[in-house]
């Protein structure tokens, strides 16, 4: 073999580390030797004063730029106002205050980073120390010290002798904790009672005399939403989607009107999507059927609110009757009573039964029959 | 000549003439009649004009008669403003069968649309091309038209009119750089997956306004930089981790790196 090219190793039986790989015997060496540190290379800063002074000239400049960075962004701020725009290429027109601010500071903080890391990197000692570590354990008498004096401080304030002390701090801590806690689970707000369980279609919230929420349940006309237009049913052309909330939750088209207090929660539950199909486009089954009853000459009312987390499903396809949710692509079949048929979803669309009213609008038939939105604890 | 003349005496000969001479009055009037008859000819060669275009561009997927095939939807009733719209952006005639006919450079002039149009809407009446007092967008307002964009378009189209994706491969367009004429069609006639807004639903004036929140979007621009797509967390999340994650390994390169 080629043994015999390394003499050394050949004759010890080792191979030697500073030669590389070569073949060997087999065996390994009996004990390796601690390499040590590599040579320290001195930096050029370490050894020429005129290159130390360019590192210094070089931090000095970094942390100037710094400061013109942060001058800029002042500059920014004061002398132009929000509107003034400016054009700059691959961005197109920006506003020059929002520019010069993200430039400016931008560069102030990054100046001073760059101008701290140049600095350790040349001008800063860069010998490698080796420190030992040392047991972190106190001494056996340090230890036995820290007991004795917690002993004798327990002993001289009565402590253990008076438990009728020990016991009304104990109290009197506990007790402190209290206000916190119950402010807390106070600020949490009312209960829920059955929000969740009613919307707007149920009717206008009102206070009864058991000092509860009552509603009272009075056919609302459905319109359109934002404008607040009631929708006849002879408008609502086939393949035609309107975006519809219940009459008087938000002001009508002259702008009068609208609930005063919490308008957005009830909006947030109340909100229904409104779509017509050819009738014989419903599919045969229980749900198409129950659809088709429910709605008025194919026009059917859905809740928006997704079953899953409650985003709003606008993504009605007129072509498939697909009804898409855009937050996880839940995807809802119209023609099969919104049965779920893709995503996380996991219950179909409540539908809000129509009809219409002696002047052809459409208006709700009955509230809905089960609560809109996400699932939650006590729904059952 | 003698066989003629033999007989101009014969009793049939007076209810030839007469015939003739009705034949003759009646074909003069009919080529000079007074203009209007003249007007309502040429509306009739552009529905004939329309329906020759129809026959050779069109019957293959829509069928002669315009009532449709397996290939392609019946165009009873879809009106003129869905020829306007469909045939003026491109989507039509399709370039190849797909799940949905992406926008494309016009292959038709305005007068050939139109006399498609023409032609269409008179098989059996649709939405015509609008007025183009309301397409243009001109007085609209942007506020209240940002309030029904915001309802009823962004959920497909994005709040910025990026676009979007739908089911099975299908997604709203992008509404840049759309001509106002088109949008407001696209709203009335409800193109492929898109539902039908008709005037009843938002009037021509809520079109209007959803046209010039569109413009103003448009040339307002991006007061705070690159919009990357107006996408919102897909793109920015992945300009974030690209070049923000590869300047942060830089520096920690430069940092742990030996020497000077």
């Amino acid at each position: 073999m080629t043994t015999h090219e390394f003499p050394d190793a050949d004759s010890a039986g080792v191979v030697r580390l500073d030669e590389g790989h070569h073949p060997g015997d087999g065996k390994m060496p009996a004990e390796f030797e601690n390499p040590g540190l590599p040579p320290h290379v001195h930096r050029m800063a370490d050894h020429d004063e005129a290159g130390a002074k360019r590192a210094e000239r070089q931090v000095a400049g970094l942390f100037g730029l710094s400061m013109l960075g942060t001058i800029v962004a002042m500059v920014g701020y004061f002398a132009f106002s929000t509107e003034h725009r400016s054009w700059v290429p691959g961005l197109g027109h920006v506003s020059t205050t929002n520019l010069l601010l993200g430039i400016g500071i931008g560069l102030g903080l990054l100046g001073i980073g760059l101008g701290a890391v140049h600095w350790a990197k040349t001008l800063m000692p860069d010998e490698e120390v080796v420190e030992m570590r040392h047991p972190m354990r106190s001494s056996d008498e340090a230890r036995a010290g820290f007991a004795e004096v917690m002993r004798d401080g327990g002993e001289k304030s009565q402590l253990f002798r008076r438990p009728l002390l020990k016991l009304s701090l104990g109290g009197a801590m506990g007790l402190f904790s209290l206000p916190l806690l119950v402010q807390l689970l106070g600020s949490l707000g009312p209960l829920p009672r059955n929000n969740l369980d009613v919307t707007f279609w149920d009717g206008h919230p009102h206070e009864g005399e058991d000092g509860k929420q009552h509603r009272t349940f009075e056919h609302p006309r459905l319109v359109t939403d934002p404008e607040g237009i009631p929708i006849k049913a002879a408008d609502v052309t086939i393949g035609s989607v309107y975006h519809v909330l219940p009459a008087g939750l938000l002001p009508n088209a002259d702008g009068e009107g609208g609930l005063e207090h919490g308008q957005l929660e009830e909006k947030a539950k109340a909100a229904v999507l409104l779509m017509r199909l050819d009738p014989t486009e419903f599919q045969d089954t229980p749900g198409g059927k129950k659809a088709k009853e429910w709605g008025h000459d194919g026009i059917v009312a859905y809740s928006k609110i997704c079953t899953h987390v409650g985003c709003p499903v606008g993504l009605y396809e007129r072509t498939t009757h697909h009804l898409l949710c855009p937050c996880h692509q839940s995807t809802f079949d119209v023609t099969d009573d919104c049965k779920v048929i893709f995503g996380p979803a996991k219950r179909p669309l409540p539908q809000l039964k129509i009809t219409v009213d002696d002047e052809g609008y459409l208006i709700a038939a009955q509230p809905f029959q089960e609560a809109v939105g996400p699932s939650f604890w006590e729904r059952g | 000549m003698n066989a003629l003349a033999s007989r101009r005496r014969h009793p049939a000969a007076i209810a030839l003439l007469l015939l003739l001479g009705l034949f003759v009055t009646g074909g003069a009037y009919a080529a000079l009649a007074p203009k209007p008859a003249v007007a309502a000819e040429a509306s009739s060669d552009q529905i004939q004009q329309g329906k020759q275009l129809f026959l050779q561009n069109c019957a293959t997927c829509h069928g002669i008669g315009a009532l449709g095939t397996d290939e392609g939807p019946s165009l009873a009733g879809v009106g003129a403003a869905a020829v306007d719209f469909q045939m003026g952006t491109g989507r039509m005639p399709m370039a190849g069968p797909g799940i949905q006919a992406p926008r494309n450079v016009p292959s038709f002039d305005a007068e050939k649309i139109a006399a498609i149009g023409a032609y269409i809407q008179s098989l059996a009446p649709g939405p015509a091309v609008p007025d183009a007092k309301y397409t243009s967008g001109e007085g609209g307002d942007p506020g209240k038209g940002g309030m029904i964009f915001r309802t009823n378009c962004s959920m497909c189209h994005n709040s910025a009119g990026a676009g979007g994706a739908l089911t099975r491969g299908k997604y709203a367009p992008s509404l840049h750089n759309v001509d106002a004429k088109y949008i407001y069609e696209a709203m009335l006639t409800g193109p492929q997956s898109m539902p039908v807004f008709n005037d009843m639903n938002l009037s021509p004036e809520a079109k209007a306004d959803v046209i010039a929140y569109l413009k103003t979007m448009h040339e307002e621009g991006n007061p705070g930089g690159m919009a990357l797509g107006s996408l919102g967390p897909v793109s920015e999340g992945l300009v974030a981790w690209i070049f923000g994650l590869g300047i942060l390994i830089g520096a920690a390169y430069w940092l742990g790196q030996k020497g000077a």
